[in-house]
């Protein structure tokens, strides 16, 4: 037993050793104190932001359906995904069409999704990605694993640049948040474009126009 | 001088030995350096990116104890264990002693050029551990037994029908078949059965935020989180060098690495990790491996700015027409040659010799590193420190009297053309490197300063 403790404090102590020796060395060879620049200035854009999130997110392979209301997201949903496969939600309002009481189960469970429907915080016109953070998910793994991703996000809700899209995320507390853009793909088999790796193989953006 | 392995100009050789190939190596590459100019140009707030990143990553490197500092206790606060490792050889070994407190031998990796650093795999696969690579690029080397040859493309030495025949041997894929989208589906299939399967993930980490505690990963496949999110434990490798002051930093450098990279606008996933999911162990190992003393290197330590995007990979003339393996190193290229020496002088001494010095590397450096500066400051330490590859050595000094001595630098030129007109098989022989793999240009009769005197006459 005491030797099992003398292990233990000394397996301790080489972990601390590490931390302090890293830490010493960079004390030590850290160059005098530079400061940090500012960051206004860097958004030089002149661009609509809707116009163009619209055009890159067509260019990255992603799809933009503009609707007016949460009716034609329903009916688009049912004309353009096989019926009969597992819809998932994290918007109530769509409970009619895709299941909702999921997000306490195991995430494995969300093998077989075939669509996950879910709102984008806001969107980011430079670029197209949606930042969204966990509640908004559901579970973590949901956009991930699902066959085919559909995020709402309301057209006021693009900003111009990354550096808008932080100054709005500000201090916000979250466990894990994510700026998606387009369908997951991969170019690594001589530079082939394949959309589908390992994430979600289609991604749709309801653009929700009005009020 | 001991060389563990062949030096970059004898492994250029072998890969110099399939022209077709090199042709597409080479071409495929100036099409991303391409497409990356093209997301630059479209910018014009794009100097202003740059000059922003650089100026962070000065900050950061100025004061890298207190932020790491911070961001150690920000990330124990969120609930995520925090490791330290002096060297490779301790990461590893947290790595491993992680394993086998779950009692797990079988993980799944998203890509890590600080594992590849380290050599995690094979230590792992000593000790019974089974590794897999879940990047489409890494996934396919791995199963072919050979390292990365580029950072973010790591199958770019590779022919669709490398990577057919590969797949077919191991994912039991049709024989001949070739197709891209036919080849990715099947690895997805093959590889979703990992994510279902496995209990612990493994990914890399492009930026930690000291402010937070948080760390961000970029990928496009979504293997990374694939992995993460499924896992009963997510082990979060980083050198000390990922760290950025506060969270807003990412706007500038998201804005930059995609853009560096690929000439994407960005990478189709962003992914802040702050806190462990439910139920869920997370922890963040942060290696040293050489960055402190580097750090302590005035003339080098601008590479610990470096944010990995390959962007002077894709553009170096000399890593496009030698490929990745030339290099012999976990991080290739033109700041792998920066990187290499730090680690051991002796066994990568021929790297920073492995480059033109044309600059094009500083020019499209995203944190404006001054790369083609450093690879000519390395040679000079490697000179000093005896550690030259000897060819080079007995050049420099036949160059340094030829370029002290004027008559002998003119007469030399002489015959240089006079034998490229009147006698080629003596330059282009098999003692002349500079023919292997190149034809020579046809010799001007006169030189410049001929011209030029004759011009005044005139
Ligand atoms: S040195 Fe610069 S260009 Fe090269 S990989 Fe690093 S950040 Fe990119």
């Amino acid at each position: 037993m005491k030797a099992v403790f003398y292990l233990f404090i000394n397996g301790l102590k080489i972990k601390k050793m590490s931390r302090d020796k890293i830490l010493a060395a960079i004390r030590q060879n850290q160059p005098a104190l530079k400061p940090l620049p500012s960051l206004s200035g860097l958004n030089q854009c002149t661009f609509e932001a809707k116009e163009q999130y619209k055009n890159v997110l067509k260019s990255i392979g992603g799809h933009i359906v503009e609707v007016d209301n949460e009716t034609e997201i329903v009916q688009y949903i049912r004309e353009n995904y096989t019926q009969g496969h597992r819809f998932i939600t994290t918007l109530p309002q769509f409970a009619p069409i895709a299941e909702t009481n999921w997000s306490d189960n195991d995430p494995h469970d969300l093998e077989n999704v075939e669509l996950m429907l879910m709102a984008g915080t806001f969107g980011v016109a430079e670029n197209s990605a949606i930042w969204v953070t966990e509640g908004g998910l559901g579970q973590r793994v949901a956009p991930f694993i699902c066959q085919n991703l559909a995020i709402v996000l309301n057209a006021h809700d693009i900003v111009p640049t990354m550096h808008e899209a932080y100054e709005r995320i500000g201090s916000a507390d979250y466990g894990f948040g994510v700026f998606i853009a387009g369908p997951s793909k991969t170019a690594d088999i001589e530079q082939s474009l394949v959309l589908g790796a390992h994430g979600a193989r289609t991604l749709v953006v309801f653009l929700v126009n009005g009020a | 001088m001991s060389h563990a392995t062949q030096d970059h100009a004898t492994l250029s050789k072998q890969f110099n030995k399939d022209e077709a190939r090199v042709n597409w190596h080479d071409e495929t590459l100036w099409f991303v350096r391409q497409k990356r100019d093209k997301m630059a140009f479209s910018l014009s707030e794009w100097e202003l990116l740059r000059g922003a990143a650089s100026a962070i990553k000065d900050n950061v490197l100025s004061n890298l104890h207190d932020y790491l500092v911070e961001f150690e206790a920000k990330a124990q606060q969120n609930g995520v264990h925090v490791h330290w490792a002096a060297n490779g050889a301790e990461h590893n070994q947290i790595v491993h002693s992680i394993l086998k407190n779950h009692g797990v031998t079988q993980m799944v990796k998203s890509k890590s050029m600080l594992t590849e650093e380290c050599h995690l795999n094979e230590y792992l696969a000593k000790n019974g551990v089974e590794v897999i690579d879940t990047d489409l690029g890494e996934r396919i080397v791995q199963m072919r037994e050979e390292p990365p040859s580029h950072i973010v493309l790591p199958a770019i030495h590779l022919k669709k029908e490398d990577v057919g025949e590969t797949f077919h041997q191991h994912l039991g894929t049709e024989k001949g078949n070739k197709d891209p989208q036919y080849l990715t589906e099947a690895a997805r299939q093959h590889l979703r059965e990992k994510f279902l399967t496995r209990k612990l993930a493994l990914t890399g980490v492009n930026f930690a935020i000291a402010e937070t505690g948080e760390f961000v990963v970029c990928t496009n496949e979504g293997n990374a989180d694939m992995g993460a999110h499924l896992a009963d434990v997510h082990i979060a490798c980083m050198g000390f060098e990922k760290i950025l002051p506060k969270r807003e930093h990412l706007g500038v450098f998201l804005r930059l690495l995609a853009r560096s990279a690929t000439g994407q606008p960005i990478t189709t996933y962003s992914s802040h990790f702050k806190k462990p999911r439910e139920g869920q162990e997370m922890h963040i190992v942060i290696v040293d491996n050489g960055r402190s003393t580097q750090l302590g290197r005035a003339d080098f330590r601008n590479s610990l700015k470096c944010i990995r995007c390959a962007a002077c990979f894709n553009t170096c003339p000399v890593y496009r027409r030698s490929g990745g393996h030339s290099y012999h190193t976990a991080i290739a290229g033109p700041i792998g040659s920066i990187l290499a020496p730090n680690l051991d002088m002796a066994r990568n001494a021929d790297l920073p010799f492995a480059s033109t010095l044309c600059g094009s590397c500083s020019n499209v450096c995203p944190v404006k590193i001054d790369i083609h500066d450093q690879l000519y400051k390395w040679r000079q330490v490697l000179v000093q420190e005896g550690h030259a590859p000897l060819s080079k050595k007995l050049m420099m000094r036949g160059m340094t009297f030829t370029l002290s001595n004027p008559k002998v630098y003119r007469l030399g030129g002489k015959i240089g053309r006079w034998a490229l007109r009147n006698a080629p098989f003596m330059v282009n022989n098999g003692l002349n490197p500079w023919f292997s793999q190149r034809d020579m240009p046809e010799a001007p009769k006169e030189s410049f300063r001929e011209w030029y005197l004759k011009r005044q006459k005139e």
